[in-house]
């Protein structure tokens, strides 16, 4: 099959699905709403309590879903490519942990510099995950031309653990009410509260997308490794510095949206690579799809089995992703 | 579990057998060895505690409002009431009690939460009496009051301040007979500026009790937990009547009550914000299970009304 109809149809079927998955989450919850009341446009806004169930709680939750899963899973393909590591993740280089602890000390504080729509809290994450990404990069780019994925990766695993130290320090001397919300922040939530936070973090992963989109081929390349990248013509060290800038942005700015939502940058990947193949090309937009639906279908569980009580999205991502990804695995071997 | 379990320090010898049946002088040394720790064990009231170390801000306040005050020489690092409490050594809180500290002060009695075993049993190898205390419903207030003053000898003073908040509360829940009772959303925390991260009171514990006794009905009644994490889409389909937030660990201006109280607008179909009655109470020691809580309880009925 030739990679145009391959692509056509990973797409078409992985679209299709995460469409049926995003038209049908919002239809579930906690609470059951008639979605023709919802939907009327004679009842007056004020008091329709179903369109607001759907418009103010619902929706704004699963494009949340749908953006920070697809975000964590294409960023999770791009850098696993880059280091060649199949451990990497959008947390491996310390974005997640710079922005957690740009969100620590916005909440430990009590920051109030809330700005179009967007409270501190995520402000100051994405600020959190800007500095990290700046510390590693400089870290990596410092002592050769070029960007040495090796530095990269040692970089990031130790800003990681310095980041956690000052994490569980903010932690210690946060009051006893604010230690509890940083520790709940941690473990993710997608009930972001309205479609502003949305739409501030859209810019950036757009942005990191539209970078996604061109680099499927060079990172299939530098998969074989740098030097036989640079004789099929690939500029290495310029492919490698926009595939951490874009990645990095990306994982920033969905971290700041919903907090660490882990194991999707690892576990999608890897479970698309085992049904579509390791074409870049292909991995990329299927790991995309993929991405959205399963945080979505996630939070929906998150939000519904132990209604009205809620479960932090990222236990049920680690739940699920977990045992699913090493049955594959003991299924392949 | 009830509050004010109290443990005591046993002071009993077991050197004393081997001289059990001898004459007259062994005899009396027997009585002194096995009497006087049995008193000091069955009525320990006997000995009231002089040095007491509090690592409870709420039964701090309760130590100084029926009269212990002079006798408490420590308190915890979030402790902040009485002002008092500010020339007072700090020996750790909750979850990083400072041992080393507590038993270099030579206590007689430690107000430890109920969670702290590790350190209650440090405290009963170095024979130190605790007093067990742990966060429960309003009318447990009283209770620990009136323990805390059997345990330190000032029962009548406890006897009174607790008759006292009795009192008041009666009084308020009386001016309440025959009033509609609001559905109210208690709010306790939540992130600023945003409806992110909204944590209101369940049908369980010391604020869900208040705001009964203020005149509210509980949105979360039926809810067996002190606190529920609610997102959007449950407040929306519980519709309460009166959102009712406390902050009290920033003190918010009249301004920064306002912007959040217009936090809530997106809920439009929420009665309470359709009708305005998104009420922000501010203050130091409003989620505090003390001796100031028919204080409390008195500004959440003025505000229900």
């Amino acid at each position: 099959m030739s990679l145009r109809r391959r692509l056509l149809t990973v797409v078409g079927i992985f679209g299709a699905a995460t469409l049926t998955v995003l038209l049908w989450a919002p239809t579930m919850g906690s609470t059951s709403i008639s979605l023709s009341r919802a939907f009327d446009t004679g009842v007056p806004w004020a008091d329709n309590v179903d369109a607001q169930i759907f418009f103010v709680a619902r929706l704004p939750r699963v494009l949340a879903g749908a953006l920070i899963g697809a975000t964590l899973a294409a960023a999770g393909v791009v850098l696993q490519a880059l280091m060649r590591n199949p451990l990497a993740t959008p947390f491996t280089l310390g974005v997640s942990a710079g922005a957690a602890l740009g969100a620590m000390l916005a909440i430990a504080m009590r920051l109030d510099v809330g700005a179009l729509g967007v409270s501190s809290v995520p402000i100051a994450s994405f600020l959190g995950s800007l500095v990290a990404i700046a510390i590693v990069y400089g870290l990596a780019s410092s002592q050769r031309r070029g960007l040495s994925t090796n530095v990269l990766l040692l970089a990031g695993v130790t800003l990681n653990s310095f980041f956690s130290a000052l994490i569980l320090f903010v932690q210690y001397l946060a009051d006893f009410a604010e230690s509890f919300r940083t520790v709940r922040w941690l473990m993710g939530d997608l009930d972001v509260g309205g479609y502003g936070p949305i739409v501030a973090a859209t810019p950036f992963i757009v942005a990191a997308f539209a970078v996604f989109a061109v680099l499927p081929r060079a990172l299939n390349l530098l998969t074989m490794g740098e030097d036989m990248a640079a004789s099929r013509g690939v500029e290495v060290v310029k492919a490698q510095r926009w595939a951490f800038f874009s990645a990095s942005l990306a994982t920033g700015a969905a971290v700041s949206l919903g907090g660490p939502v882990g194991f999707i940058g690892i576990v999608v990947p890897h479970l698309v690579r085992l049904m579509v193949g390791s074409d870049h090309r292909v991995v990329l937009p299927a790991a995309t799809l993929f991405g959205a639906a399963f945080l979505v279908l996630c939070d929906l569980l998150a939000r519904t089995i132990m209604a009205p009580l809620e479960i932090p999205v990222g236990i049920i991502t680690a739940l699920i992703g977990g045992p699913f990804f090493l049955w594959l695995l003991v299924r392949q071997a | 579990m009830v509050p004010g379990n109290t443990k005591h320090t046993k002071n009993t010898k077991d050197g004393t057998k081997k001289h059990k049946g001898k004459t007259a002088p062994f005899a009396f040394l027997n009585f002194v060895f096995l009497f006087v720790p049995f008193v000091s064990f069955v009525f320990p009231g006997q000995v009231m505690p002089q040095r007491i170390v509090s690592l409870v801000p709420a039964v701090t306040e309760m130590l100084f409002a029926i009269g212990a005050g002079p006798q408490v020489v420590a308190v915890s690092s979030y402790d902040q009431d009485p002002p008092e409490v500010k020339a007072l050594p700090r020996v750790g809180a909750l979850l990083d009690p400072d041992v080393e500290r507590i038993l270099s002060l030579r206590p007689d009695l430690v107000i430890t939460y109920g969670s702290q075993t590790d350190l209650q049993s440090q405290l009963e190898r170095a024979r130190i009496g605790f007093f067990d205390y742990r966060h429960a419903g309003l009318a447990d207030i009283t209770t620990t009051m009136r323990a805390l003053g059997a345990r330190t000898g000032h029962a009548q003073e406890a006897e009174a301040i607790a008759r006292g908040v009795e009192s008041r509360l009666d009084a308020i829940r009386a001016g309440q007979a025959g009033r509609p009772r609001p559905r109210t959303l208690l709010v306790f925390g939540r992130e600023r500026g945003a409806l992110r991260n909204i944590y209101a009171s369940g049908g369980r514990g010391f604020l869900h009790d208040m705001l009964e006794a203020a005149g509210g009905a509980n949105v979360f009644a039926d809810v067996n937990r002190q606190s529920v994490q609610a997102t959007t889409e449950l407040i929306l389909a519980r519709a309460p009547e009166v959102i009712l937030e406390v902050r009290s660990a920033d003190i918010l201006t009249a301004e920064e009550a306002a912007r959040e109280a217009a936090s809530w607008t997106p809920l439009a179909s929420v009665p309470a914000v359709r009708q305005n009655r998104v009420i922000v109470l501010t203050g130091k020691g409003l989620t505090v299970p003390g001796p100031r809580v028919a204080d409390v309880v008195q500004r959440m009925a003025e505000a229900l009304r």
